[in-house]
């Protein structure tokens, strides 16, 4: 099956070899070719809509028309701002005061998806169970949506927007046990952390703290700002909070690759700030420990 | 004596006319201050920030660090149960106070924004390394960040993601920056 994609800009420089890679690397295992959408360009993010709204409409909009060029009915997009932005733009130039904008949408606009949404489809969850080949058996993690995925609903679509279910269904396919805690569409600050490092602080503490308690030994994100922000500056962190957490932040998309014995699932792992790979390693769930049973199955 | 209160009272309407946010539809119930992840870090509450929209207190607003501090989480819009697009008017008064030039007392979020625009204005998409070093020097963090060390934990960072293939050091070439530099002209 061949659908639209838009990686966004992080998926070019600190998302790329972990979480481009590893959805690269699923969407070929699971027939689905990305083609594209050309000459594509940022989409504004928190800056445009912050302090240039109609920037922030013509920019995503724009995206949205050159994806319409594309014979494809789905568009995916991998990174949640890009996602929120684009249902946003489609939304402000279908209502009556579009004509204020430099952009215009024709009738034909894709549909826009979030990668874990579409992997959550029942038809997608019935493929998972298919290619898994070595189940993340005893492998403890709690979801983290963050905020971009889900709010505000009008404008994502979610499905339930306080206690989305969209990982923990792809999750449990593959054999991990998902916990259950409160914090899976609170705020993790990803916007400010360069310009109100202190904040980011307190709200990612705030996360891992709270992962701890309810037993997880990792969290895993659809999201590489969320990523960036609970993977790069956590020993910073654990300073703050003088407590030492020790949370590997995985992609869902990683943990496919893992389960459903996609390669480089290794690889993309290793390139986290945060070490990631022992937890694994104690679980038996790389392929060094892969049992020779396992693998014959494989 | 001078009252210390100057209402302007257009000022609902210059904001709602960037709308609409039906700002005057909010009750006061406070839902959206209780839940906002960051009021710990903010001068007055999203309830007061909207109090004071449709009392006409411009400058309390424009000057305030809430709008600011404000991540667009939308837990707020979300919540509100009367349909006031609250991220939305906080996004609406930064881009006013950023356009007048109005001083804020932490400047960097601000600063932060205009960089990133600028950054995609001359490339198309992002080019974070860049980012991150032009927002350094122009939000004047750069001294403090080396004579409090952190300056040097950002460094081992940058080597680490450079290491790791997560930091390209040369820009993409591609048709779609023509249309980013065009659109933020103005």
């Amino acid at each position: 099956m061949k659908v639209s994609y838009y990686p966004g800009c992080s998926l070019e420089g600190t998302a790329k070899s972990d979480y481009a890679e590893s959805l690269h690397a699923i969407a070929k295992a699971f027939d689905i070719q990305l083609e594209e959408v050309r000459d594509w360009h940022c989409c504004g993010a928190s800056a445009a809509h912050s302090i240039n709204h109609r920037a922030s409409i013509e920019l995503a909009g724009n995206i949205v028309s050159l994806s319409s060029k594309l014979p494809h009915e789905d568009l995916l997009v991998p990174c949640p701002m890009c996602f929120n932005r684009l249902k946003t733009a489609v939304n402000a130039l279908k209502e009556a005061r579009a004509e204020q904008y430099r952009v215009q949408l024709g009738d034909e606009i894709p549909n826009i998806w979030g990668f874990a949404e579409y992997f959550s489809t029942p038809d997608m969850l019935e493929q998972i169970i298919q290619q898994v080949v070595k189940p993340l058996k005893d492998l403890k993690v709690v979801c983290y949506y963050g905020c971009m995925s889900n709010r505000p609903p009008e404008i994502t679509g979610a499905e339930d927007h306080e206690n989305p279910q969209i990982m923990e269904r792809i999750l449990d396919k593959l054999g991990a046990t998902v916990l259950d805690w409160p914090y899976k569409t609170d705020c993790c600050g990803a916007s400010m952390v360069l310009s109100k490092p202190g904040i980011v602080h307190v709200l990612v503490g705030k996360l891992y703290d709270m992962a701890r308690r309810v037993g997880a030994d990792a969290v895993v994100v659809s999201c590489q700002m969320c990523h960036m922000n609970l993977d790069m500056y956590q020993t910073q962190i654990e300073t703050t909070w003088e407590k030492k957490f020790d949370l590997p932040i995985y992609y869902f998309s990683e943990l496919i690759g893992l389960a459903c014995g996609i390669k480089g699932a290794e690889k993309w792992i290793s390139k986290h700030i945060t070490e990631s790979l022992s937890l694994l390693d104690r679980l038996g769930l790389l392929k060094s420990n892969v049992t020779p049973q396992v693998e014959a199955v494989a | 004596m001078e009252s210390a209160l100057k209402p302007d009272f257009q000022f609902l309407d210059e904001v709602e006319s960037h709308g609409p946010f039906e700002a005057a539809a909010c009750y006061q119930c406070r839902k959206c201050t209780n839940g906002c992840p960051v009021t710990f870090a903010m001068d007055l509450y999203p309830d007061q920030v909207i109090r004071k929209v449709i009392l006409g207190q411009k400058d309390d607003v424009l000057r305030c660090s809430t709008i600011w501090v404000c991540a667009t989480c939308e837990t707020c819009t979300t919540r509100c149960p009367n349909d006031v697009k609250i991220a939305e008017i906080m996004d609406c008064l930064k881009e006013m106070a950023a356009r007048q030039n109005i001083p804020v007392p932490q400047p960097q979020a601000r600063i932060l924004h205009q960089t990133f625009l600028k950054n995609i204005r001359r490339h198309g998409r992002v080019f974070e390394g860049e980012l991150m070093a032009e927002y350094l020097i122009t939000s004047g963090q750069l001294m403090p960040k080396f004579k409090d060390g952190t300056l040097m934990d950002d460094m081992k960072l940058g080597i680490n993601l450079l290491r790791k293939g997560k930091m390209p050091v040369i820009p993409k070439i591609h048709k779609g920056r023509k249309f980013v530099s065009e659109i933020l002209k103005d």
